[in-house]
């Protein structure tokens, strides 16, 4: 289905106190797919961002992107957080500006792409309030806008939404989608939320407990929006729990 | 006016009553203890030959600010930077403040004279730790998560400090200018003592060797306005530039 690599992870390991939290991990993220991890807390997920972020250092292994081998994916990859992490002292579009204002980009140009990003994501109008201000799903969307901002073509997702309430969470999945969709972005995401990976994913890995390493894998080749009702959902949805259940039980 | 200010004001009426009641009915001489009226009326109508040595003592404290301004921002930015050159220089910053003013006042009017150096350097030498010691913490305050987004973004360190920590250690830099500013008058004052020809502390020591203890006090009432009021200009400052507070 997918013709490009976009991020590779090959043999990873990471241990912290002679406990090892990844050994020999290995991970494939397709250009233009949309992959999500699940698995039992503390099972190293945030790790691996950490380590794929450069914010902990590789014990070792290796990390390509587009074939290449990079040392972190720092300056190369859009991240975005359970907390949407808005400046509090910069008003919506100053946050939105702010990965043009890092870059040194043109910021009028920049302005202009922002004003029809929050146009679009449903915050138009909004630009010269302050976070503040706001509820906690439009200042998730603006974050949302920052990231895309962040003009880069793989995005890091770390629990996104799992802090906002199941309505602006329902909405705020859709934008997700529109990232893949309209925006062409490769997305890696962390959730603990089994429907929304269902939703969103175009392959869904679930991980062990500590040493991680994947234990299902599971594709998904039809159109999206998918509903939760679908019985094939429901079944794997079913199937996940229980093994998350048992691995959390085993641990 | 607020319940606090309301209880201050009233405790304040309090004190002062009590002191001019207690002057009169035991019959008090103004060379002992005064009355805070007849302080008042000193601090008020003495205005012309106490205005110009105000004028000194401010000049001394607002260059001292500006002193230890300039000293303590870019040596907080230093030290955040480089943790080994904070180590390095931590023990002497503790050092400047552990010895007392009083001990260095003397040694800096034998250096820099009479006038108004060696006030200045002794109100910013008070003044520098606190804004100092404040901006570090300010910067080092920061949260991991919000370093880390600028990490990915690829900024620099000019542009976090610009962009990110700065505003962030923005509250902790008033706080410790208010500190600051709070004990300013402290080393003006006291270098004023030690040797000078002008000055609110000058001015307090002529009036006591003269016994005219209501002059002293009220160029005490014109320190306490003046510290006042660079207290409440900061918080004025602070509330203008700290919008999201």
């Amino acid at each position: 289905m997918w013709l490009f690599k976009m991020l590779s992870v090959k043999n990873l390991s990471k241990s912290f106190n002679d406990l090892y939290i990844l050994e020999d991990f290995n991970l494939t993220l397709p250009k233009n797919g949309f992959t999500v991890l699940i698995g039992p807390s503390g099972c190293g997920k945030s790790t691996l961002f950490d380590l794929l972020t450069g914010v902990v250092e590789i014990d070792d292994g290796d990390i390509f992107l587009f074939g290449e081998r990079v040392p972190h994916l720092r300056g190369n990859a859009a991240y975005m957080q359970q907390k949407d992490l808005l400046l509090p002292w910069f008003s919506l579009m100053d946050n939105a500006l702010l990965p043009a204002r890092i870059t040194g980009a043109d910021i009028d140009q920049s302005r202009k792409k922002a004003l029809s990003l929050f146009e679009r994501l449903g915050i138009g109008g909004f630009e010269n309030y302050m976070p503040g201000e706001i509820s906690g799903g439009m200042r998730q969307r603006c974050a949302l806008v920052r990231t895309l901002m962040f003009e880069r073509d793989l995005v890091l997702l770390d629990e996104p939404l799992s802090a906002l309430d199941a309505i602006t969470r329902r909405s705020l999945q859709s934008l997700l989608l529109m990232l893949q969709k309209d925006f062409n972005k490769s997305i890696l995401m962390i959730t603990h939320d089994i429907e929304e990976a269902l939703l969103l994913a175009d392959e869904l890995l679930v991980l062990t407990s500590p040493p991680m390493r994947i234990c299902e894998q599971f594709t998904f080749d039809d159109e999206k929006p998918r509903k939760v009702s679908d019985s094939r959902l429901i079944e794997i949805k079913e199937y996940v729990l229980n093994k998350l259940q048992k691995e959390a039980f085993e641990k | 006016m607020n319940r606090s200010s309301l209880i201050a004001f009233s405790a304040a009426i309090f004190i002062l009553a009590a002191w001019e009641l207690l002057c009169l009915s035991l019959d008090i001489p103004d060379f002992i203890l005064p009355t805070p009226v007849s302080i008042l009326k000193v601090a008020i109508f003495r205005t012309p030959l106490i205005l110009p040595h105000a004028g000194v003592t401010a000049l001394e404290i607002l260059t001292g600010i500006l002193i230890s301004l300039a000293v303590a921002v870019p040596l907080s930015m230093v030290m955040f930077a480089y943790p080994s050159i904070e180590k390095a220089v931590a023990p002497f910053l503790v050092a400047s403040q552990a010895i007392p003013v009083f001990a260095i006042a003397p040694l800096l009017v034998v250096w820099l004279g009479y006038g108004i150096a060696s006030k200045v350097l002794m109100a910013a030498v008070i003044i520098f730790f606190p804004i100092t010691v404040n901006l570090l913490d300010g910067f080092k305050s920061c949260d991991q998560e919000y370093r880390i987004l600028f990490q990915l973004m690829g900024a620099r360190y000019f542009k976090t400090m610009r962009l990110l920590y700065w505003p962030w250690a923005l509250p902790h830099f008033f706080a410790g200018l208010r500190v600051g500013v709070s004990v300013a008058t402290i080393g003006a004052v006291i270098g004023e003592w030690v040797g000078a020809q002008k000055g609110l502390g000058y001015l307090m020591i002529q009036a006591n060797a003269r016994l005219k203890v209501d002059m002293v006090f009220a160029a005490i009432l014109w320190l306490s306005v003046m510290g006042m009021t660079l207290w409440v200009f900061v918080g004025f400052l602070e509330k203008r530039v700290v919008k999201w507070k």
